[in-house]
């Protein structure tokens, strides 16, 4: 490039900036051959026209790093975690380009190089390694919120004004944070339910972590509709979160910890199937074997694991699922989590189990497949952008709807947020928790 | 000389301080378009949010005398928006409003970072649309289509951009502001209009656009139909449109082509064997649509098609057409680069350029797949390479130039719709005699008398600027040495008008 240089960076030209193992691959990023068709599906491009914050940008940005063209600074930096991870550029890229991945990756290096600071650093420290890896804290966690809703504790903490301590996205989040249900489903749940007719396989549940915290009921209701579908379910109590929020942070070290566990869990068990109800983690259990391309053992491992992994509704309809026969007299609009439609390509099986349910309306959502924001934990750290994109959804959904329905529990905190914010008489759903209203509704109809 | 930190103070002060890049390492995105075989980095991107702040900026860069270039969304293909002379980029991005629609007379007034498609979604509820779709209007913007007169795949019943531009404000290099075009009616006096449309980024910077908007057709028809023989699939294109039948648009791809596309999301699954597939689509009133479609494949039929078939769902439809759309970006699931060329021919000599271009794939040893409007006879020759490979860039860009030549000497041109940008600078000269050149030059001097617009695009330099030329053209090749020098060049050596 014919521009005058500082020394410094001349003289690293071509000693890549990525010095860890684990870093963004050639083989990924030179695919891209700069086309551009990415440019305006991108929520952050779409925000800033930036094209810095774009993913044809990005992957140039790691490429350029790569070749040490780049220095691994904030020129960089920014961009890699301004990026959602949201993958709409993976579903129109013609070229194949695995953005998700060197993204992913590119935050590895970026946390090998500078251990996070601020509140990033706060949020990784507490939450990703302190937290979440770990069911116990998990559960003191849950129940100290129950106990929070429930006691009056809450009432007495608004009104004294205790929350400002609170950075103002975690405070919003505060105020719509679900009733907690006394017990995680792993825990509340039996280990082994047998199937309810002619057994179609075993299938192990998938719990997670905020959704088992936040959402215990859509566990059980995945449970029982996968049961009533003739799967026998398995609810192993080693199992632990999926590692997808340490993902996206560039704490691979610590995801691979956490992927070993769930890779041996699983495969201990002989099930046929992983069954998952949140998006981000299914993602994240796909791709497990990106995180083992430098282990031979695991890698394999990882490979068995993920082949076997199934977002529920996708289970369903792949081995066959039996129509409700309960009414829902509603109006519904369905929201593609972006880690369903663009990460899994799963788009038609949440709408027929929708669709399945006698009188329940499906009107579609403009736009259904932005990303609302949520992001895993991108609504704590990049809180402008992720208010910016829960406006344009909130815009977005019809004034028609009963409910607005999705397949991701971090989709559903950011949009109970808008609904929150906006006051909308609007139920956020799973779409199991309409399928097993469904089948409960049979029952009590017959 | 104004000083770097001058010229960003100024930009900061008429944008706002968010929408000026300035930091080097922020610059490299910015550094090519979807071309990519050239790259320099511009001093500076700047977002202006409306026609005021354009014009303040492009004024205060002439009065200081510092090079700049429009951009809309980067996607041009032959090098328009790469700032050559360390320009300061100022990007139409932000710009991305439909102001206005009028419905009843069909037009609306944009701004000209809005993306193509997004302005059809906008009024599609309405049942109205914008006609001119080249395959990346997903992302191409209609400031970007009126400076590259931008075709596409309906163009071939339709026309291209400039038959859908009625009026434009356009902020000329020295900061004015003109209107120009009628909203209503032809242009009256000389047809300014007609000059800047297609005048890539040399002559000024649209700020606002009427475009025609037209009614949706009422009925659609898209036939799929594969040969055995390029042959085959080219008299049926010219049997077509002999019948008197305007099809929408008449599309083909080549057994490369194929292989590229269903490698990616957007599998059709073409048969291995077969040389070449036409895209025909047919629309119009409902009761015409559905003849027209029988004929179409009659035709097909006497002229020995393996088989052929009418989309049986909006899915269908729509699964074709991004096949072909995508076309480009899939070449890089068989290529780590390409070439994307531009040629038009008489549409009778198809067979024979084809031939050509294989005995020119097969000398150089480049692969080339062929993507094309074969209703108006506009090639698309994809020339794969490696720039990882020493020297194979060079082998590309040369190969591209041949086929040019090949299109000129058929009796074509050199650009059907990409622009001349740098990539095609050259091969100007080729199609053009020195005089007709020189008249162009004088054309741009009265619109860009300074040249600080966009200089070193389009036209290139007449001959006695050879030398200039050969200066600048060593100081590339040492750029090592010169670099040191660089700011400075960059406001002095381009200069074709020494
Ligand atoms: C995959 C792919 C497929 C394509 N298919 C087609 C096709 O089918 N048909 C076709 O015609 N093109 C096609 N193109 C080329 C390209 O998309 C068009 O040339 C498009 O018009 C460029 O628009 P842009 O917004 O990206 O402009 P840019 O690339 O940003 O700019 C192009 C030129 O226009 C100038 N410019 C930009 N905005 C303005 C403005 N407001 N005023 C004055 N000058 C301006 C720039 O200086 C530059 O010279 C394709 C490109 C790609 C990558
Ligand atoms: S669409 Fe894919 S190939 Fe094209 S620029 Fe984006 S990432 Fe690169
Ligand atoms: S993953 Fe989403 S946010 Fe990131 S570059 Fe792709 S489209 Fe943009």
């Amino acid at each position: 490039m014919a521009k005058a240089e500082p020394e410094l960076v001349q003289m690293s030209r071509h000693v890549s900036a990525f010095r860890w193992p684990d870093a963004p691959e050639e083989e990924k990023f030179s695919v891209c051959v700069h086309c551009g068709f990415c440019l305006d599906v991108c929520p952050t491009y779409q925000e800033l026209k930036d094209e810095n914050h774009s993913p044809r940008g990005r992957v140039l940005l790691i490429k350029e790093a790569a070749e040490g063209k780049l220095p691994l600074d904030e020129s960089v930096i920014d961009p890699v975690f301004t990026c959602l991870d949201c993958r709409a550029c993976e579903t129109v890229c013609p070229s194949g380009v695995q953005v998700g991945s060197l993204i992913e990756t590119a935050r590895g290096q970026a946390h090998a190089a500078y251990p996070p600071v601020g509140r990033a650093g706060t949020v990784e420290r507490i939450f990703l390694r302190g937290v979440f890896p770990h069911r116990s804290r998990l559960r003191a966690i849950g129940k100290f919120i129950r106990f929070y809703q429930r006691s009056g504790l809450r009432t007495v903490v608004r009104k004294t004004g205790a929350l400002s301590v609170l950075p103002h996205a975690a405070r919003e989040m505060e105020a719509v944070i679900p009733e907690i249900a006394a017990d995680m489903a792993v825990d509340a749940l039996p280990e082994r339910i047998p199937a309810r007719d002619a057994k179609k396989g075993t299938a192990v549940l998938f719990t997670g972590c905020v959704m088992d915290v936040f959402f215990a009921h859509v566990n059980e209701a995945t449970a029982r509709v996968a049961v009533r579908n003739g799967l026998e379910v398995l609810v192993p109590r080693e199992q632990v979160c999926c590692g997808a929020l340490q993902i996206h942070a560039g704490d691979r070290e610590q995801a691979r910890i956490m992927a070993k566990t769930n890779i041996d869990v699983f495969l201990a068990t002989g099930a046929d199937y992983l069954i998952i109800n949140a998006a981000g983690c299914g993602a994240a259990l796909k791709e497990y074997p990106d995180l083992f391309r430098d282990d031979p053992t695991y890698g394999q491992r990882a490979r068995d694991f993920s082949a076997r992994v199934r977002d529920i509704s996708e289970l369903l309809v792949e081995v066959g699922f039996e129509a409700p026969k309960g009414h829902i007299n509603k109006t519904v609009t369905y929201h593609d989590a972006c880690h369903l439609c663009h990460a899994q390509h799963i788009r038609s099986q949440p709408r027929q189990l929708l669709r399945a349910i006698p009188d329940l309306k499906l009107v579609e959502l403009p736009d259904s497949e932005r990303c609302c924001g949520s992001a895993g934990i991108y609504n704590l750290t990049h809180p402008d952008m992720a208010s910016a994109l829960l406006e344009r959804k909130m815009d977005d959904i019809p004034e028609t709807a009963d409910a607005v329905v999705m397949g991701n529990p971090g989709c559903m905190m950011q949009i109970r947020l808008g609904v929150h914010k906006r006051q909308r008489d609007l139920d956020v759903l799973h779409t199991v928790e309409l399928l097993d209203e469904a089948y409960q509704k049979e029952a009590a109809e017959q | 000389m104004t000083s770097p930190v001058e010229l960003v103070r100024a930009m900061k002060e008429i944008v706002g301080e968010q929408h000026v890049i300035h930091e080097q390492n922020k610059l490299h995105v910015f550094s090519c378009d979807g071309y990519v075989a050239r790259q320099a980095l511009p001093r500076a991107v700047v977002s202006p949010a409306n026609t005021e702040e354009v014009a303040a900026v492009v004024k205060w860069l002439h009065e200081h005398q510092i090079p700049f270039l429009p951009r809309g969304a980067g996607t041009g293909l032959s090098g328009g928006a790469i700032a050559l002379n360390n320009e300061v980029v100022i990007s139409l991005a932000r710009m991305n409003q439909l102001l206005s629609v009028d419905f009843e007379n069909l037009r609306a007034v944009v701004q000209p970072g809005l993306v193509n498609l997004t302005l059809t979604k906008q009024i599609t509820g309405d049942g109205y649309y914008y006609a001119p779709d080249p395959s990346s209007q997903s992302v191409c913007t209609i400031g970007g289509n009126l400076a590259e007169n931008a075709g596409g795949s309906h163009c071939l019943k339709y026309g291209v951009t400039t038959n859908h531009i009625v009026a434009a404000k356009f902020v000329l290099p020295d900061g004015e502001v003109i209107d120009v075009g009628q909203p209503y009616g032809d242009a009256v006096g000389y047809d300014i209009l007609g000059l800047v449309v297609g005048s890539e980024g040399t002559l000024g910077i649209a700020t606002e656009i009427t475009v025609k908007i037209l009614k949706k057709p009422q009925a659609v028809q898209t036939a799929l139909a594969m040969f055995d023989r390029v042959e085959d699939a080219s008299n049926t294109v010219s049997a077509i449109i002999g019948t008197g039948i305007i099809p929408a648009a008449i599309e083909m791809m080549d057994q490369l082509a194929m292989q590229a596309v269903d490698k990616s999301n957007f599998h059709v699954g073409y048969p291995p064997d077969i040389e070449a597939v036409l895209l025909i689509e047919v629309d119009g009133l409902a009761a015409g649509v559905e003849e027209d479609a029988e004929r179409v494949v009659e035709i097909c039929r006497q002229n020995h098609v393996r088989t052929v078939k009418i989309a049986e769902s909006t899915d269908e439809r729509a699964l074709w057409w991004s096949s072909r759309k995508m076309a480009f970006g899939a070449t890089g699931r068989i290529s780590p680069d390409y070439i994307v060329q531009d040629g038009v021919i008489p549409r009778s000599r198809l067979t024979e350029v084809l031939q050509r271009i294989t005995e020119i794939s097969r000398e150089s040893g480049l692969r080339i797949a062929n993507v094309f409007h074969a209703g108006d006879g506009n090639l698309h020759p994809l020339i794969c390479y490696d720039s990882r490979v020493p020297g194979e860039t060079e082998k590309a860009i040369r190969v591209g130039s041949e086929v040019l030549h090949v299109c000129v000497d058929v009796g074509g041109t050199i650009t059907g719709e990409h622009g001349v940008g740098i990539e095609k600078i050259e091969d100007m000269r080729y199609q053009f005699r020195d005089e007709e050149i020189e008249a162009q030059i004088a054309i741009r001097r009265a619109f860009n008398p300074n040249d600080l617009c966009n200089a070193g695009k389009l036209i290139p330099e007449p001959a006695r600027c050879v030398e200039v030329k050969q200066a600048r053209r060593i100081i590339e090749q040492n750029v090592e040495v010169f670099s040191g020098f660089q700011e400075q060049t960059a406001v002095t050596a381009p200069d074709s008008t020494s």
